[in-house]
Formats: structure tokens, sequence, C-alpha cells
């Protein structure tokens, strides 16, 4: 009954986004303004259409309803309860249901938020939206039911795969999609300006924190997948260049650059076109994304969630949606103005250079994920391109991305000059080289690499530090304090965001080549050294879990004779699923991981103990929270919802002259 | 309409073109290096029956097919209508190589969808599998009659695999 429930209010919902994607746009076309109206009040009303629609699935979950086809492929009576409510989204068609979710979400945030907006415009960008709504609740309903019945019943159900039984696994698929279906609003945004026509500075700034907003969802999400697969892959690894992987990071690139280019965009009304065109390539990077990973066109070892019978579908809606902005694009865009002119050497070409590397980057990354396929569509074989790829294409193209990030917030806009800017900077970048080298020499070997890798870490740490010290000078009789307080927050965002970028790139640098990593086979007693850890390995004993069983090891380690940690790592064995999955131990500090995972067993007791040591690893996701919350920061700057109060005066005051007159 | 604003619209055509070629393509299909090989020797208990043993060379001088299938496995139940018809429709025997499964569980799983099966053994350890280099359950061989593989489909089969590409192979190894 409750999956019956569930179903009817998604069908609700198909029809209330019908007429949230055709009336509004009718009426911002004929000037209508009860048309134009009917906007929020469906966008509302599918929200909460969707979200009884969850509920349901939940609710079909917590009760162990295995007579729904989804729970009982995806659930198990033994299931812990925190994970049964995960596993709504542990399979395609509840991700589904989730993306939709998150999309309604997103799209009564605009509706509520949005007040100052011109009606017309509101009624476009909502919807645009409720198309996008369309489209997915289509596909789920006709080729992805999440509440399609199993009759008869199943005893018990086959269990959430074992690989997301994992609290960051709960988290990650969310934020994601919270990431991915955030950039719909940007996309919904350039399109509606694009009918509009009314591409401008004011555009930009309403886009802008709702951008940033979703990049800070992609980024926390990214990093979630990312330390997921460091500790429950058990292979110490962060990133894997996987093509699921690859198609989170297409978007966030782009993401990337579409914050920088709507920041000249607001600010001095250029690169409107490019802007507009960055604001679709993100949202379509984000449907492409979906289409790989759920289409089974790539292998990966995300592959669980592939079904090739419903790639066709999300093909066509990829054709519809991407190919029919673009060509609207080709349409509107050559009618929008150029802006403000700038002179070869100003912020504005630094960011555009910038952003111009950013989408060259998420290019080779496309071409990485897609070459395998392209291969094989034209007969040439089947081949697979790892990280050697990605390794050796992606350090050249950061490392002036790298160099520009530290020189852009120092140059002026319009135009800046060349010698001027070497002269601010030549602090920064002798101490860079110092730092970097020095840096190399402390962590006991100076590798080429690395340096360059420390590098650019200091030397966005050393720009940055200048751009403050100059902010902050005193000057003009005004103190220090009075000075901090004039910077703005969104200065503050972007400084703190770049720092995040220096903390990666610093624990890359680090954990690439300083870390160590070993495979032993050890008997109980057996002790291995590295960087002045003893691990001591004691044995394996079995241990039951709520629906597992697993083979747990002892590992002590210690340093200079002290106890530093007790390391357990497991083999699980899930009951119903029967595949073996590794559980590593991390003992986890502040500069250095000790990672020990067990492999197999093999003769004489004895097992292949994985024992790796990994120097500030913890850096690089730390880096990616400082990103997210530079993003957050920014986003909340008091800026924009100045903006808002500016408008509603604004309207107030056309109001009151127009009463006058 | 300028030129270069059409070119994202044209990149954008070129991709979708390729996806769309790659959606007929199977990234399961995969070449078996087995192929044209002699099937690897194995001697299992029988499903049924434990005590009765199973080898490959009690098949040799039939042509015949084997699917390697578990009852935890979600798309076996896929397939397994497909199988059945396979097994109904021609004379060559199915077996099926029971990978990492507990007895009473696969028993059960016949005994409420069918048994298309002529018979089934048992591969508790997976250590056959591995040998037959199965990568995912389920996988479907067809081996001729003096035991050499011919023919390998990782995943489900579809009703169009079995009648485009089993069935006609069936029939040329003359069965």
């Amino acid at each position: 009954m409750i999956a019956e429930m569930g179903q009817l209010a998604l069908l609700l919902a198909l029809g209330v986004a019908l007429v949230q994607g055709s009336v509004p746009i009718v009426g911002a076309a004929r000037n209508r303004a009860a048309w134009m109206s009917l906007a929020r009040p469906a966008a509302q009303t599918q929200c909460l259409l969707v979200v009884l629609s969850f509920a349901c699935l939940t609710a079909s979950f917590v009760q162990n309803d295995f007579s729904v086809l989804y729970v009982a492929q995806n659930s198990n009576s033994a299931l812990p309860l925190a994970y049964r409510v995960a596993a709504v989204w542990g399979g395609h068609e509840g991700s589904l249901l989730l993306w939709i979710l998150m999309l309604s979400g997103w799209t009564v945030a605009v509706a509520n938020f949005s007040r100052h907006l011109p009606a017309p415009f509101i009624a476009r960008i909502l919807g645009v939206m409720g198309w996008i709504s369309v489209g997915f609740l289509l596909f789920t309903l006709i080729t992805s039911n999440p509440f399609e019945r199993l009759l008869p019943a199943a005893a018990d159900g086959r269990d959430l795969n074992p690989l997301l039984q994992d609290p960051g696994m709960v988290i990650h698929p969310p934020m994601l999609y919270m990431g991915y279906v955030g950039f719909s609003v940007a996309f919904a945004f350039a399109i509606a300006a694009l009918i509009g026509g009314n591409l401008d500075a004011t555009w930009a700034r309403w886009t802008r924190p709702w951008t940033t907003a979703a990049w800070c969802f992609l980024t926390i999400g990214i990093a979630l997948g990312s330390w997921w697969a460091y500790y429950e892959l058990g292979w110490g690894g962060w990133w894997f260049w996987d093509p699921v992987e690859n198609s989170s990071f297409m978007p966030w690139l782009v993401g990337t650059a579409l914050i920088h280019s709507l920041a000249v965009t607001e600010k001095r009304g250029a690169f409107k076109a490019w802007t507009v065109l960055l604001a679709i390539m993100a949202f379509s990077l984000s449907l492409l994304g979906t289409f790989l990973v759920r289409s089974g066109v790539l292998t990966s070892v995300h592959a669980f969630a592939t079904d090739p019978r419903r790639g066709l579908f999300i093909l066509a809606l990829l054709v519809v949606a991407i190919g029919g902005s673009l060509a609207l694009y080709a349409w509107r865009a050559p009618k929008v103005g150029v802006g403000s002119r700038f002179e070869l050497v100003s912020r504005e070409s630094m960011l555009l250079g910038n952003n111009v590397m950013l989408v060259v980057a998420m290019g080779t990354v496309l071409l990485g994920t897609l070459y395998p396929l392209v291969l094989d569509a034209l007969g040439l074989g089947k081949i697979s391109v790892g990280p050697p790829y990605f390794d050796n294409v992606f350090v050249p193209i950061m490392t002036p991305i790298i160099f520009l990030m530290g020189v852009a917030p120092l140059a002026r806009w319009r135009e800046t000059a060349l010698p001027d800017l070497a002269r601010r900077l030549r602090w920064a970048a002798g101490l860079t080289v110092i730092a970097a080298l020095l840096t190399g020499w402390l962590a006991g070997r100076i590798s080429p690499l690395a340096t360059l890798g420390f590098g650019m870490a200091w030397w966005i740490v050393f720009s940055l530090a200048t751009d403050l010290l100059e902010r902050l000078r005193p000057a003009e009789g005004r103190s220090v304090g009075a000075r901090v307080r004039m910077v703005p927050r969104a200065m503050v965002g972007m400084m703190v965001a770049h720092l995040g970028i220096a903390t990666f790139a610093f624990g890359v640098s680090m954990v690439n080549t300083f870390g160590i990593e070993r495979d032993l086979k050890m008997k109980p007693g057996d002790r291995t050294e590295m960087a002045g850890y003893v691990f001591t390995y004691r044995g394996v004993r079995d241990v039951q879990g709520p629906n597992y069983i697993a083979a747990q090891g002892l590992v002590e380690v210690t340093r200079d004779g002290r106890a530093v940690a007790t390391m357990k790592p497991e083999k699980r064995v899930y009951r119903v699923q029967q595949n073996p999955m590794t559980e590593a131990a991390i003992d986890t500090g502040f500069t250095r991981d000790l990672y020990v995972s067990l492999g197999e067993a093999v003769e004489g007791g004895a097992w292949i103990v994985r024992v790796y040591f990994k120097p500030f690893v913890v850096w690089i996701w730390g880096g990616c929270v400082l990103m997210a919350l530079g993003g957050a920061l920014a986003a909340s700057d008091r800026r924009y919802r100045g903006a808002r109060r500016e408008a509603t005066t604004g309207a107030g005051m056309a109001r009151a002259t127009a009463g006058a007159s | 309409m300028k030129l270069r604003y059409l070119l994202p619209l044209a990149l954008f055509v070129l991709l979708a073109s390729f996806l769309a070629a790659g959606l007929k393509l199977n990234p399961r299909e995969v070449p078996s290096p087995l192929i044209g090989k002699p099937a690897p020797a194995f001697a299992l208990p029988r499903l049924d029956d434990a005590a009765q043993t199973m080898r490959r060379d009690d098949l040799l001088g039939k042509v015949w097919v084997l699917n390697v299938w578990a009852s935890w496995c979600a798309p076996c139940r896929e397939e397994h209508p497909h199988i059945v018809a396979l097994a109904r429709s021609q004379p060559a025997p199915v077996i099926g190589l029971n990978y990492k499964d507990q007895r009473d569980a696969a028993q059960t799983w016949l005994a409420r969808l069918g048994n298309p099966y002529a018979a089934s053994v048992s591969d508790a350890d997976g250590r056959v599998a591995i040998d037959f280099g199965v990568y995912g359950v389920p996988e479907t061989f067809v081996i001729d009659k003096k035991g050499v593989i011919r023919f390998k489909h990782t995943g489900p089969v579809t009703a169009d695999i079995v009648e485009k590409r089993i069935k006609p192979l069936l029939k040329e190894l003359d069965v």
C-alpha cells in the first residue's frame, strides 16, 4: 500500500512538473502575470509530492517490505537500521529518486529565496527546472521504477552491497548529487537569461551564490568519495581515475571555471557568452556523468550500478537537454554584447587564461574517460587508459593554473603593469623556492616532482600572504583592525579556498613522494619497521558482526618503544552476498596516517598484510574541506543579500514613482 | 549566426554519436583467451547428489553449454527464462556451474524457478570458475565435442544472444 502511494505521488509530481515547465514559460512569453505566478506554487507542490514519494520508499525499507523488488534487491532484515535508510539510494532506482528529490529541493530553494527577481525571469528559471524534473521523472517511471512489486514477496532481501555499508558511503551520494543537481540552478539561470535576453552583470550576481553553493556540495561529495575509496577499498589509494570518479571531477573543473568567469561577468560585464556556455557545460557534464554511471557504456569498479537498457533513455534525455541548450546558445549568444574591454595583461585575461586551462583539464579527463569507448566504437579494440595517462597530462596543465592563481588576485582589472606585478610578487617567488626546497630536505629527499608540488603549495600561500598584506597595510590613517573589517567576506572566501588548494597540493606531493607501501607475508610475532614505526603482527581471530563474519587481525604499533596504536584490520564476509570485504585499520594523525589492511590468508597461519605509511594524507581531504568552506563564505557574502535589499527598495521606489506620476 | 557559436553544438553531436555507438557495444564482451582452447579439466560433486562426481571428460563427444550461476545472483534470475528456453529448444545439455553457493539455497532456487540444467555441479570455493576465467556471475560457455571452448558470454544472456549466437553455433557444431 505504501509503495503504491509512493508511486502515485511520483506520477502526480510528473503532472505538476509538466505544468511547472510549460505554463510559466508561456506566461513569460505572453506577459501574463497569473500564468507566471503559477511557477512558485507548482515548484512547492512538486517538491511535497517527491518528498512524500521518497518517504514511502524509505518506509518500505525501514519496514523490510520485501514485496517491493527494489527493497528485496538492496536490503536485508539483518541490515542495521541506519543502513536500511541509506540503502534507499544504494541502487539505481533509489539514486534516481534521490536525484529528483534534490532537484525539487533546489527548485523550491530558488522559488523561495529569489523573491526579488523579476517575475518573467523567475518564471523561466522554474520552468526550465520543471523540464529537467519531467525528464528525470519520466526516466524513473518508465525504466527504473523503485516501487515495482515482487510477487510473491521474497523471504529476505539480497542485502545492500557490502561496499556501501559504511558511514562515508551513507552521505557521499547525497552530497555529490547536491552538487550535480545544484548546477541545474546555474543552468536554469543561463537558459532563462538566453530566452529572455537579459544576460548582464545583474544576472551574474544572481547566479553566483547558487553556483558557489552547488560547487561546495560537489567538492565535499568528491572528497567523501575519495576518502571512502581510501579506507574502504583497502589499497590505500585516494584517487583512481575511475570513470565514475572522473564523471564527478569534470563538472567540478567546469564549475570552478564558471565561478571565476561569473566573477568577471559581474564585475566587468565581460565573457558573457563564455560564462553562459560554462553554465551549460557544468550541468551537461553532470548529466553526462549520470549517463556514464548509469548506462553501462564504461566498465568501472563502480559497475554495480550499470544497466545497458536504460542507456538509450538517458542518451535521449542528454541529446534533448544538452543539444537543445547548445542550439539555443548558438542562436542567442551572438546577440549578447561583448562587455567592457580589457588589456592583455589584466585580471580579466588571467582569469580567462585559468578558465581555458580548467576547461582543457576537463577535456583531457573527458578524453581519457571516453577514449576507450571511442576506440571500441571505431572497432579498434578494447583498451583501458589508466592513471599513467592522467598523471602525465595533469601535472603540466595544473602548473600554469596554480601559477596564475597566485598572480591573478593581485592584478588589477582592465589593465595591469607586468613590471609592477613582478615587483610586488618578488618576495613571494623567492620564499616559494626556498620553502619548497626546504620542505623536501626536511622530508628527507629532494625530488623534482615533489619540489614542483611543494612549490605550487607554497606559491599559493606566499602570494596570498602578499595580497593580504597589501590589503591590510595601514593607509589613509585607518587602523589595521578597520582594514581587516573592510575585506569583504567573498574575498576571505576566495583566500580560504585557495589555501585549500595549497593544502591539497601539499598533501598529494607528500603522499606520492614520501609514502611507503609494503605488502608482507606475516606470521604471528613478525614485525616490520617503516619511518620509525615498528609494526608487530599478533595474529588473526574470528569475530561476528550483525550481518557478516570477519577475520580480525591485530597489529601493534610502537615508536621508540612506546605504544602508538593497536590496529585491527578486518576481512569481512557478508552473509548474504558472500563477497569478501576489506576493512582497513587506519591510525589518522595530523602529519601521517598508519594504514594496515589484511590481504589473503596463506599457508601456515600466515597472512599477507599490507602496511602503509602515508604522510600528510589527511591534508588532501582537509584541503577539500577548506575549499568548500571558502565557497560557503563567498556564497554567504552580504553583497548578495544586500543586492536583494537594494532590489526591493528599487522596486519600492519604482512603485512610488509610478504612484506619484 | 556566427560559426564559432555553433562549435559547442557540433562537438556535442560528435560526442553523442560516439555515446550512441557505445551503447550498442558491450563492455562485458571481453575477448576470452580461452576461446579455441580446451576447457579446463574439473571434477566436481553434483549439486543434487554430492556423492556423485562429474568430470569434464564425461562430456567428451557432446556439444554442451556451461552456465555459471548462483542463487545469490540477481542477473542469473534475469537470464533464467532464457536458459530454460535454451535447454528446452535443442538437444545439447546445459550444465550449471553453481558458483560459491550454498547447497540448500541453490536447490531451493532451482525448485522455485525451474531447473533447466541437465546437471549442476557445485563449485563451492570457486576454483573451477577461476580456471574458466570467470569474472562475474553469470557467464555462459559453449564447448564442442572435443572439449574446446567455442564461445563465451559474460553477464546475463538475452533472448537475442540465445537466438542469434548460441543456437546457430550449437547447430553448426552439429549436435
